[in-house]
């Protein structure tokens, strides 16, 4: 017997619905059944060479197929989500947002993956947000966090003009979500552009403060077994050493930190690899399509 | 955009109390600041600038937290200047608007925005922000070294459209030769030159300061930065005390009275110094392996925890390409160099 898949779309033909899509077409659950766009574009002449239907019809054409897709995976800017959103909702499809509309929950999959499966709408947050929040939550699971800060590298070629034209909005929303999602009691986030050639890959370094007795064992055993559970969608997520403790110093109010230094390399599915920041979102965004779809596909069983 | 008219034949901007936070571990206290900002105001310099070392909020583990919130340090600025206005550095992807606008509020009336030299399409959201606030604007390309001249007049075009009115060579790793400060210099003058000032930022790593400042004088360059006693990141800033006396001799007007400088330096900021910037083997390597001067402090603690020499975690900075803001990849490195001692 078949089983069944929940039938889905991308709305946004560019390089990371390009991705996306690869991703997508692997997935035991997803059925990709359409691809839109507003201009003719390669993207488009891609989704038709896998066999995907795919129109510069943009929504209007979406929304008059037959089936509706269950789900739609957006990748095209906060501007065109904001208006595709209450188009998406009334006609009973459910987004999982990859712009920084930011209508709905924030959704690091590894971390509160479970929790939003029947929203309408969910929030990917950042890149940099999805290399992170997952230290950050693995250290507040095993002791307080008063405060956390992450540091995103990135290759200059890996960052678009929209990511460019508004950087502050990277370091608003990491910087909540570190906190909010990764359950530290305040967060901020730094962004970092780097035109090295060849491209570095992307870098990310977690700092948390944590009380000068906490569990150092019980961290970094926390730190490993959240890396296995970001693997799972991100294969080239690793340490690049174990996670760091320095002592308490009144610099810190008397808090230790530990730090934690992760590379993330991307798949290379359309993507280049050293564009782990791309990658980690088109990743991260495919498995919470998979877990919202499963969660469909259980509720019919 | 018209270009801003010059009180003096040269526009000396002061950055002890910003780029020597760097030196200062960020850890100036309130006092330090208002004694600085008299005499230097007094002394005659018309731009004062005050924040974090890395820009507002940049106070953080990975370049250090303030000693003191610099809000107030820049409230304090803004109170015990008379004749004197406050700049702030503001570095997106640190800082934000938001951070810019409670600068404004403290007192700030200049904003220097900085980004990698060529990754100025970063700033223009702050460019915008600051001259809706009515603040003068400063663009800051920093490792300027690490592109061509006719690259980096593209930046400053970048940032002038965006609404910098004075777009600078930032030798962040005090890396630049003469011939190569020169190029630099004639090209964005080319580029802008005609509706822009055009700046320069030097370090001392490799000694060009104050001669790199000469040539820019030379050049065209009418906004040049100092710092007393050099206090700045890496071997320190071209000494503002230095920079006027030798322009009193060239016999170029900077408005500065060199006395008071000298007496500044010697008076008010040497006191406080808890390390004088020098030209040690670690501040030599950053300007000779073209690394970021506010790296060195953060290298030393790294060579001190993991026990591997600073001027090998430096060069290997180099080598690797990093750049500002990447000082959490200092402790990478000195981990790495500590493994690779370790495993022969």
């Amino acid at each position: 017997m078949d089983i069944p898949k929940v039938p889905v779309a991308i709305v946004g033909p560019g390089h990371i619905g390009t991705d996306l899509l690869v991703k997508l077409r692997r997935s035991p659950v997803l059925d990709v059944r359409y691809v839109a766009g507003i201009v003719e574009s390669e993207g488009l002449a891609r989704a038709r060479e896998a066999g995907v239907a795919a129109s510069a019809g943009g929504v209007d054409w979406l929304l008059a197929q037959d089936p509706l897709p269950r789900i739609v995976f957006e990748a095209t800017s906060a501007k065109a989500h904001l208006a595709n959103a209450p188009r998406y909702e009334a006609a009973g499809i459910r987004a999982v947002d990859l712009t920084p509309a930011h209508l709905g929950p924030m959704v690091c999959p590894a971390v509160n993956g479970e929790d939003h499966l029947d929203a309408a709408n969910v929030s990917m947050i950042t890149c940099g947000g999805q290399a992170t929040i997952p230290m950050v939550a693995a250290v507040s699971r095993v002791t307080p966090v008063p405060y956390a800060e992450i540091v995103a590298s990135i290759a200059s070629r890996s960052a678009g003009p929209g990511t460019r034209a508004n950087i502050d909005e990277f370091t608003h929303t990491t910087g909540g979500a570190v906190a909010e999602v990764g359950g530290a009691a305040r967060g901020k986030a730094i962004i970092v552009l780097n035109p090295v050639e060849p491209p570095m890959i992307m870098r990310d370094t977690v700092f948390c403060m944590i009380g000068a007795d906490a569990d150092r064992a019980a961290i970094t055993a926390s730190v490993h077994d959240m890396v296995l559970r970001v693997q799972e969608y991100v294969p080239g997520y690793t340490l690049r050493a174990e996670p760091q403790f320095d002592e308490p110093t009144d610099e810190w109010g008397g808090h230790a930190r530990v730090a934690v230094f992760l590379e993330v390399k991307g798949n290379g599915d359309h993507l280049p690899p050293y564009a782990g920041n791309l990658d980690i979102m088109t990743a991260a965004a495919a498995r919470t399509g998979e877990l919202m779809a499963r969660a469909e596909l259980g509720a019919l069983a | 955009m018209t270009k801003r008219a010059l009180r003096n034949d040269v526009r000396i901007i002061d950055t002890t109390l910003r780029d020597g936070s760097h030196a200062m571990a960020h850890r100036f206290t309130e006092t330090q600041v208002r004694d600085t900002v008299r005499a230097l105001d007094g002394a005659g310099v018309e731009w004062i600038e005050v924040s974090h070392g890395d820009g507002v909020g940049g106070s953080s583990f990975n370049y250090g937290f303030s000693g003191t919130d610099e809000m107030t340090l820049i409230a304090a600025a803004r109170e015990e200047a008379r004749q004197a206005r406050i700049a702030v550095l503001l570095v997106p992807g640190i800082g934000t608007v938001d951070d810019l606008k409670r600068a404004h509020d403290a007192g700030a009336e200049m904003v220097r925005v900085a980004t990698h030299c060529t990754e100025a399409d970063v700033s223009p959201q702050h460019f915008a922000a600051a001259r809706d606030l009515g603040m003068e604007t400063v663009g800051f390309l920093m490792m300027a070294h690490r592109t061509d001249p006719a690259d980096l007049a593209k930046q400053a075009r970048i940032m002038v459209d965006a609404g910098c009115e004075c777009p600078y060579v930032t030798d962040s790793a005090g890396a630049l030769l003469m011939h190569e400060a020169r190029a630099r210099f004639e090209a964005l003058l080319a580029e802008v030159g005609d509706e822009a000032l055009v700046g320069y930022h030097g370090h001392q790593n490799l000694s060009m300061g104050v001669a790199n400042s000469v040539i820019a004088y030379e050049t065209g360059v009418r906004s040049i930065d100092g710092s007393l006693c050099a206090l700045g990141a890496g071997s320190g800033n071209s000494p503002t005390e230095v920079l006027a006396a030798v322009f009193d001799r060239l016999g170029v007007d900077t408005g500065l009275d060199a006395g008071a400088l000298l007496d500044a330096a010697e008076d008010v900021v040497r006191p406080y110094l808890q390390r004088w910037p020098k030209m040690d083997r670690n501040a030599i390597v950053q300007g000779w392996a073209g690394v970021y001067s506010s790296f060195l402090l953060h290298a030393e603690r790294a060579a001190e925890r993991y026990k591997v020499p600073a001027h090998e975690i430096l060069r290997r900075c180099g080598e690797l390409g990093y750049v500002g803001g990447q000082e959490d990849m200092i402790i990478d490195v000195a981990i790495g160099l500590a493994a690779e001692r370790a495993g022969s």
